[in-house]
């Protein structure tokens, strides 16, 4: 497994675009904390960046990059090697290198410039995003063999958990006003791990006092080391069960 | 000749017209204040040497002078109010006064006055007290370069540092407050003046003032209080080069206006509050020339507002500049300086050419439904609001500046 990986990753870097991912990922962060006059407002600032391109970048390279391997794939599925070890490598190497550019990309000023406990979080964040739009990307690209559709797929699943979910919050928001429907929305976010990540770190920073009596009550929840536990085993489950069903898919399927 | 007569008037005088002087503390001829006081007559002097006074409650109820020298202790052993003045004409300087005792029915403080006309209390420290200075029923009092703290965590355990009730004419000068409930506190007290305090870390307000009209605050330093100032049901309050500043918190405001008319704010700085400035049911104010800046909300300004005019005003770096409850708009924003603003200014006069929409779209969603919140920095969210701010539809169309600054108003 391990030889397959480093073939991957060496495979990916040749490719550069993940070279290029990672250097406008360091653009962007550098600029936004040395244009913002304190650490926190940068880290807003930041949180936005990573929530939009993060999951774009990861979702479609990897779709993209799982469609034009099919042939090394059916190479390997010649060889006798276990199909799961191969899904397997295929995601780790993939994994491995987003992380890295994101690691060098923006954990490196983040680092630098907000050395705390919402910083880690924030780049813990920012992986576990990475991984889970990849995993999301091994799921849309085999449901279908036709690669526009796959692709089709990844971009409507980024456009939804980005931006369309939102609008079916303010929609059920503005519904529901009549109700106590704070403890609903904790649930209600835990089905998009952009929000739930967004939320996480808003949490955790000044402008949580802006957020009212709901950000009380998320508070209470987000706010405790129960909740933090909780958030991230969620965020794990959102990489395991799409990555779980695509691998399911792969084992019985005939390439 | 003539200089001997400005001798003996400079020396002897004062003993012809004015009190004796008594002296009180280890090795002096008297070892109690207590004793003091009922040996002394009208407008006598009594010097407090330092050590420590353990004399229970201490009640001066003729005109007298206190000086503490060497800031001796007066201590209320958590059990007694340290000292009551019930005379007209006192004056209190260079004493510490400290642990008084706690009791929510008659509220004892540290310094009580009772009923009395022109009593000074200046140049004490006050520390760990239930009430710090505590003035009722008073006129033409001054309170000057104190020093309060106290330490207690929540508000039920403590009083305020400068309380005023049902007073007239007073001046509270240059003191500092610290950790108690509210740092000052205004009910029912009329001409008056508050000058060059700093109030900090208190657990409520920095400044609690209702039904008290016709005062003025001038130049003071309301900083990382509870949940900010609040100036409620008053009229003709003016507000002067004062500092509001990081007053954060769930429901904390820079400063808390509730049913105020006919006030002043001018050259105020209002800097990382949630809320700058909050507005409910005023009428003609003038807010002028003052600095909002890194607030969370600068300006929350209730549709039951009426005839206010806010202008020249700097709004800088706020999450959101300005929101409201509702579609009415009685009030008049013009001629202020936003960042936000995009426009241009063609003939160069430093006015904007097309008028300024101060309300993001988010800031009404809030408004209207406080749990949306939950959005807050999200992609869509900013899509909605760039959108709203080329075509209005959803905020109210005449809540505008009409002639915005293109540059900041110097303070």
């Amino acid at each position: 497994m391990n030889r397959i990986v480093k073939y991957i990753i060496l495979d990916i870097l040749k490719n550069k675009i993940v070279i290029i991912y990672t250097l406008l990922l360091s653009i962007l962060s550098w600029s936004v904390f040395s244009l913002e006059d304190n650490s926190s407002k940068g880290m807003l600032t930041l949180l936005n960046v990573i929530l939009l391109t993060v999951p774009l970048v990861s979702v479609i390279f990897s779709t993209i990059y799982l469609y034009n391997s099919s042939e090394f794939i059916e190479l390997l599925l010649s060889q006798p090697i276990k199909r799961s070890k191969i899904w397997n490598s295929l995601f780790m190497g993939l994994v491995i290198s987003l992380m890295l550019s994101f690691f060098i990309g923006v954990g490196i000023p983040i680092l630098i410039y907000s050395p705390n406990d919402v910083g880690i979080m924030m780049l813990l964040v920012g992986i576990f995003i990475s991984t889970i739009f990849v995993s999301i990307a091994f799921l849309s690209s085999i449901l279908t063999r036709d690669k526009a559709k796959g692709i089709g797929i990844s971009i409507i699943l980024w456009l939804f958990f980005g931006l369309l979910f939102d609008g079916i919050v303010l929609f059920l928001l503005f519904q529901l006003s009549d109700y106590p429907i704070e403890k609903l929305m904790i649930g209600i976010t835990a089905l998009n791990p952009i929000d739930l990540a967004r939320i996480l770190i808003l949490l955790h920073l000044d402008v949580s006092a802006m957020m009212g009596h709901t950000g009380a009550v998320f508070k209470e929840f987000f706010g405790t080391s129960l909740g933090i536990i909780i958030v991230f085993i969620i965020l794990l489950l959102w990489i395991v069960i799409p990555y779980y069903a695509s691998i399911l898919k792969f084992k019985s399927k005939d390439l | 000749m003539k200089i001997f007569f400005k001798i003996f008037l400079v020396f002897f005088l004062p003993n012809c017209f004015f009190g004796k002087q008594l002296n009180v503390g280890a090795g002096k001829p008297i070892l109690s204040i207590k004793e003091a006081i009922s040996k002394s007559n009208k407008g006598d002097s009594i010097f407090v040497y330092g050590g420590i006074y353990k004399e229970g409650n201490i009640i001066i109820d003729k005109p007298l002078s206190l000086f503490g020298i060497d800031y001796p202790v007066l201590d209320g052993q958590k059990k007694f109010e340290v000292l009551s003045i019930k005379a007209n004409n006192v004056l209190v300087t260079g004493f510490k006064l400290q642990k008084s005792g706690m009791a929510t029915l008659d509220d004892p403080g540290g310094i009580k006055v009772y009923d009395s006309k022109c009593v000074t209390i200046c140049n004490n420290i006050l520390d760990d007290n239930f009430f710090g200075i505590y003035l009722q029923y008073s006129k033409h009092c001054i309170i000057k370069n104190n020093k309060l703290i106290a330490y207690a965590t929540e508000e039920q355990q403590i009083g305020n540092g400068i309380h005023c009730w049902k007073s007239d004419s007073l001046q509270i000068i240059e003191n500092d407050v610290t950790g108690h409930r509210d740092g000052i506190y205004f009910e029912f007290v009329t001409n008056s003046i508050i000058w060059k305090n700093n109030s900090i870390k208190n657990i409520r307000y920095g400044l609690h003032f209702m039904f008290s009209n016709n005062d003025a605050y001038i130049s003071n330093t309301f900083k990382n209080n509870g949940a900010g100032v609040a100036v409620m049901f008053t009229h003709k309050v003016k507000m002067i080069n004062n500092i509001f500043e990081e007053n954060w918190g769930d429901a904390a405001y820079g400063l808390m206006l509730k049913e105020i008319s006919d006030s002043y704010i001018y050259g105020n700085q209002f800097k990382r509050n949630t809320t700058g400035i909050y507005m409910e049911g005023t009428n003609r104010i003038k807010v002028e020339k003052n600095n909002l800046q890194a607030n969370g909300w600068g300006m929350k300004i209730q549709a039951s507002c009426m005839d206010n005019e806010i202008k020249q005003n700097n709004f800088l770096n706020n999450t959101f500049d300005i929101s409201t409850n509702g579609s009415v708009v009685l009030n008049n924003f013009d001629n202020n300086y936003w960042d936000k603003y995009e426009g241009y200014d063609l003939n160069k006069d430093k006015i904007g050419d097309i008028p300024y929409h101060p309300l993001s779209l988010f800031s009404i969603i809030v408004e209207k439904n406080p749990p949306a919140m939950l959005l807050f920095r999200s992609f869509m969210i900013n899509l909605l609001d760039k959108s709203e701010k080329i075509l209005p539809s959803l905020t109210p169309d005449n809540f505008i500046d009409n002639k915005p600054l293109m540059n900041a108003v110097t303070l």
